[in-house]
């Protein structure tokens, strides 16, 4: 039997390796995933380790509690006076201070070097302490006051060279400063799309207006000396709001953001991959049920000749293993490849990833092949169930077909539970009360999950009018061919609806995504509107999202023919023993920004003062807070302070522009090490005009990484973020609808092969071999908006729940994606019956008057 | 897309050479209807060569129904398939209406046979998703013509189908289907209509009636029949009995009885 089964295989290649396809996608997705994050990893692991070699001991600033990673805090500076103490220390070899921060390298056309989001790092270099010197000189030399070093592949990108000068702006206004050199970072290849810029101390304290103080002191120990001892020495002189840690342990600190940012895209794109596996499942359940549905007369034979049940079942599922094996080996290396692809894709939208050369873990083989061959085996069950019921009998009947399964009539009602089942679990994961996170998240896959099988299930009964329906046209345009494309069509309504499954679950999975970030967008749209209507300006950091320099807007404030400016900042802070994001504000922004009082009025923006706050309703709530309560922060750098809450609002459905808790910009400024804005709008007399927009930027001209907007360009930008989200995830989703088009040329395939008789007697009696491709196409195209229709239409519905759960985002239905999809889904229609209806138009028509 | 085309084009050109053709045969209208000149077909290439036809002169008459019989392997199968446009000959030359069809395109084949042929097969080959009225006039709904409805119904109401028209394939007896599949053949009131073992799949009573319908299309409509066949009472309906044997006509009778036919079968194959 085992022969048998694959002797069966080589007999029948394009349709194993059709269906193999299907797996192999979706293991090469799984393995790509982890070379990618292994990859980066690596990167980020060489990268900190490269930065602390030769550091037995790292002193650096400590805040009063664990600061998120939102960015808009960092842990304060101390003085350098510390530097002298730490290297007067018996056992200190040398000690060595610096000071880093956002630096923007201003490229020749005047805007600032930004590549995608990643960061334009500053930081100071002392050449003469090689041993903690992480750079290396490519070529020129290290800076020396008013000398910036650039890193290579920067410099290289933007036409920047030695000998040049060059605008800076870190805390202050823009600066010029000469290029001295070129310099790279240890052995690492690329450190991402990251900027490096080199300056020496002075220069650089200067910069990031820490005169007098610095961020960090690295230690060596003198030899001999451990470094827990090393340690220790240095705890004993430290002033309060600094620490020591190994160098080891601050690599790991500073490896905290870049792990769990490297362990969420792992999670992240190994759905993707589940997903491709999930649909390839589909694919290869149908493919196998349609080639076992045409083998009927060969297990009858094998039956009548003496082969048990299980003799059968073991040759099927033997069959299935093979291509299991075989996909998922292939898959494996060729996601060695996707993982360049995925690189390439992630630098094409802007989001460039460090690499370091790619790595294959032993635990990535594994893992590929085992869920490859798992999924496949799980797949071909049913099939391979349905063989073993095949009569002997059935070898001697003219068009023998299988007998339906035992719980046949129960198709339609267990196909509708198990979607309702799913349904169930979907809102269990997002309207139960009081669930763990692993709980929700469990609840709403495996939802997902029966949602889709029951669907694809259930929808052989709607295959039949959908398919009347969607094939209208094709009767109209195609004549014969469309017609009976659309008979063709509705002939096997199971299948059919198997085949445009694959397709289904890609397309609501889409539709779900489009329609989330449509709703996101419109709904913050509104929200601007509502907060400040059109006639303002915004001035944000060039990439929209990070925060910029307090004396940015003080530069703006000089521009002529200003009517208001008010400024929002942002940094964490700790209350209530969490550590939240608090904004400040200008007194002045009630005239550009109206919010929704509960308690309280727009004066209330004004009478803040020094200890006034106020929240939204939902912190006032949990809290138990109404408007003459105090209660306590702690910030940064170590104080506490009593807030009072003087009102109240409600936060606008699409996001606010303040946090729980907000205080004045005043207080605000009093209390943390260096405040930024993350917005400053700003009014102009005579509105939004492109006079006023110049005189702005006029005054902001010192400042080349601030950006003014008006209103309508402001929400835009503010959606750009999602928008190069969205692509991302369209390109992720496209892998899946690649392995259901392969699903369909398969069915396809199977298809024509089946109705060889058929087509010839079509071919005798007239059917030109043109009207065939068109019947074969048509045929397909229907089967591919059958899929999508119910996808699009399943992937609103949970899109609509996941709405309802969150009070913040109003459904908006993304009508011009849903066109593109549907035309999308007509293409792959038409790609998939490319080759198969080739195959169907070569046909003889002398195979219609062959008879066995 | 560059296939699709030339298949236009050709399109176009063949629908130029359809519309001339019936005029070919007004002028031939006297002559046979499909005739063959020295027709050898081979099958395969040196050693393992099967030569299925050795050179087959023939002129089927209008209004004429002409059986082909003979024993397997006779070349009594590749013959009708040359003759009726589906497989090309070796060497030699066919007519169908006046056309010598062996320098054809496919796509000039495929138009020559939408005009020209009807076709009866041994295992009806109906559509299962067709009903039979669809199953009958889909060669006029593949050359987008528009069945002309009284003819439709005279056709079905004499071929005895009438109250199955609207019934599937899978709702239908062995001998309905086959009544369907010849309703077919001639909806386009072809100039020939080929059968091919039209009984080989039917019960003995239900293959009389089959017969009998056969040889009234031929005294109704005047339908040019060519049947090929091993059954000698089928044969015995003919006009015209042909034997083949080892890819040559080996004997042409007229209209026979079957035992007549079956002495001649016996005297070929003891030969």
């Amino acid at each position: 039997m085992t022969a048998f089964a694959l002797r069966g295989l080589l007999l029948r290649k394009l349709r194993t390796a059709l269906t193999g396809v299907a797996i192999l996608l979706g293991v090469a997705m799984i393995s790509g995933t982890y070379v990618l994050t292994d990859s980066i990893s690596n990167a980020f692991d060489a990268i900190f380790t490269q930065t602390y070699r030769g550091t037995d001991a790292v002193v650096s600033g400590k805040s009063a509690f664990n600061l998120s990673d939102s960015g808009t805090t960092t842990d304060p500076s101390f003085d350098e006076s510390l530097l002298p103490k730490v290297q007067a220390l018996p056992d200190v070899d040398a000690a060595l201070g610096g000071v880093a921060g956002e630096a923007q390298l201003i490229g020749r056309n005047g805007k600032a070097i930004v590549f995608g989001g990643a960061p334009n790092l500053g930081f100071s270099v002392d050449p003469t302490q090689a041993r903690f010197n992480s750079l290396t000189l490519v070529s020129g030399s290290w800076p020396k006051a008013g000398e910036v070093v650039v890193d290579r592949s920067t410099a290289g990108k933007k036409d920047i060279a030695i000998g040049q000068q060059i605008g800076v702006q870190a805390q202050g206004p823009v600066e010029r400063l000469r290029v001295s050199g070129l310099v790279k970072f240890g052995a690492v290849s690329t450190i991402g799309g990251a900027t490096l810029a080199g300056f020496d101390l002075k220069t650089a304290q200067h910069l990031f207006a820490k005169v007098g103080r610095l961020d960090q002191i690295r230690v060596a120990a003198k030899k001999g000396v451990s470094p827990q001892k090393l340690q220790a020495e240095i705890r004993s002189i430290l002033p309060p709001g600094t620490q020591v840690r190994s160098g080891n342990q601050q690599a790991t600190s500073d490896a905290k953001d870049t792990n769990s940012f490297v362990g969420f895209l792992q999670k992240f794109l190994l759905s993707f991959g589940g997903v491709a596996l999930f649909v390839g499942a589909f694919v290869i359940a149908n493919s196998l049920s349609i080639t076992i549905a045409q083998r009927t007369r060969e297990f009858a034979t094998l039956r009548t000749i003496g082969a048990s049940r299980r003799q059968v079942l073991r040759a099927v599922i033997l069959e299935a293993l093979t291509i299991g094996v075989l996909a998922s080996v292939i898959g494996l290396f060729v996601g060695l490849a996707l993982a360049k692809g995925l690189f390439k894709l992630f630098d094409a939208v802007g989001f460039t990833l460090p690499n370091n050369g790619l790595t294959l873990e032993t635990r990535t083989i594994v893992v590929a092949l085992v869920v490859g061959i798992l999924v496949t085996l799980g797949a071909s069950l049913r099939p391979a169930l349905r063989a073993t019921r095949v009569p002997p009998i059935a070898a001697v009947r003219e068009g023998a077909e299988l007998p339906p399964g035992r719980f046949h009539r129960f198709r339609g009602i267990g196909a509708a539970a198990t979607a309702l089942l799913g349904f169930a679990a979907l809102a269990y994961g997002l309207f139960g009360s009081g669930l763990g996170t692993t709980t929700v998240l469990l609840s709403m896959g495996v939802g997902a999950l029966l949602i889709f099988v029951g669907v694809a299930l259930f929808s052989s009964r709607i295959v039949v009018p959908l398919a009347h329906a969607i094939g209208f046209p094709a009767t109209r345009v195609g004549g014969a061919a469309g017609v009976l494309a659309r008979d063709n069509a509705q002939r096997n309504p199971q299948r059919t609806a198997s085949t445009a499954a694959a397709l289904m679950i890609g397309l609501a999975l889409v539709t779900l995504v489009a329609t989330l970030a449509a709703s996101i967008i419109g709904t913050f749209n509104s929200a601007v509107d509502d907060l400040a209507g059109g006639e303002f300006y915004a001035i944000t950091a060039q990439n929209n999202y990070s925060p910029i320099p307090v004396s940015a807007a003080e530069a703006a404030a000089n521009t002529p023919g200003l009517d208001g400016l008010a400024s929002v900042r942002a940094g964490d802070v700790q209350v209530f023993g969490n550590t939240r994001q608090m904004t400040a504000v200008d007194p002045t922004i009630g005239k550009i920004i109206t919010l929704n009082w509960k308690k309280g009025s727009q004066a209330v923006f004004a009478n803040l003062g020094e200890s006034g706050a106020f929240i939204d309703d939902g912190f006032a709530k949990n809290h138990d807070l109404s408007v003459g309560s105090g209660f306590p922060i702690l910030t940064p750098t170590g104080r506490n302070i009593v807030l009072t809450v003087e009102g109240i609002f409600k936060p606008p459905a699409g996001g606010s522009p303040f946090g729980p808790v907000t205080i004045s910009s005043k207080t605000f400024d009093a209390n943390y090490a260096q405040p930024e804005n993350l917005f400053t709008f700003v009014t102009m007399r005579g509105g939004v005009t492109d006079a006023n927009k110049s005189a702005l930027e006029q005054s902001l001209a010192k400042f080349p990484n601030a950006k003014v907007a008006d209103g309508d360009q402001f929400k835009k930008d503010q959606a750009s973020g999602l928008k190069s989200t969205l692509n991302i995830l369209y390109v992720l989703l496209a892998l899946s609808i690649l392995v259901s088009l392969f699903g369909i040329v398969n069915a396809l395939v199977l298809t024509v092969f089946e109705r060889t008789r058929e087509l010839g007697m079509l071919r005798a009696i007239g059917m030109t071999r043109r009207q065939v491709r068109r019947m074969i196409r048509a045929e397909s195209v229907i089967t591919s908006l059958i899929g999508a229709t119910i996808g699009i239409v399943l992937g609103l519905v949970l899109a609509a729940l996941l709405i309802v759960r969150v009070d913040e985002i109003n459904f908006f239905t993304p009508w011009g994606q849903v066109v593109v999809f549907l035309v999308a889904a007509i293409l792959v229609g038409i790609v998939a019956a490319i080759f198969p209806a080739r195959r169907a138009a070569r046909l003889n028509p002398l195979e219609a008057l062959q008879y066995e | 897309m560059k296939g699709s085309e030339e298949d236009a084009k050709l399109e176009t050109m063949s629908e130029a050479i359809t519309a001339a053709v019936p005029a070919a045969t007004e002028i031939e209208h006297t002559g046979p209807v499909v005739s063959a000149k020295e027709v050898t077909r081979r099958y395969g290439e040196g050693d393992t060569a099967v030569d299925a036809l050795r050179g087959v002169s023939l002129d089927v008459g209008r209004g004429q129904l002409t059986a082909v019989m003979g024993p397997s392997g006779s070349g009594k199968s590749t013959l009708m398939h040359i003759l009726a446009g589906l497989d090309r000959p070796t060497s030699g030359e066919v007519y169908i209406a006046g056309t010598e069809i062996s320098k054809l395109g496919d796509n000039d084949l495929t138009k020559l046979r939408r005009r020209h042929i009807g076709f009866v097969f041994q295992f009806f080959n109906l559509l299962p998703m067709l009903t039979g009225e669809e199953n009958v006039v889909l060669p006029l709904t593949i050359a987008g013509t528009k069945p002309d409805k009284a003819w439709v119904d005279d056709l079905l109401s004499r071929i005895g189908i009438a109250d199955r028209r609207t019934h599937r394939p899978a709702e239908m007896s062995g001998g309905q289907q086959q009544r369907v599949a010849i309703a077919r053949a001639l909806v386009s009131r072809p100039t020939v209509v080929f059968a091919d073992e039209p009984t080989g799949n039917l019960d003995s009573s239900t293959s009389g009636e089959i017969l009998t319908l056969v040889r009234e299309a031929v005294d109704t409509y005047g339908q040019t029949t060519v049947m090929v066949t091993h059954d000698a009472h089928a044969a015995s309906i003919a006009d015209r009995v042909l034997f083949l044997g080892d890819g040559r006509v080996v004997r042409d009778i007229g209209r026979s009885s079957s035992t007549d036919i079956l002495r001649a079968m016996e005297e070929i194959g003891s030969r």
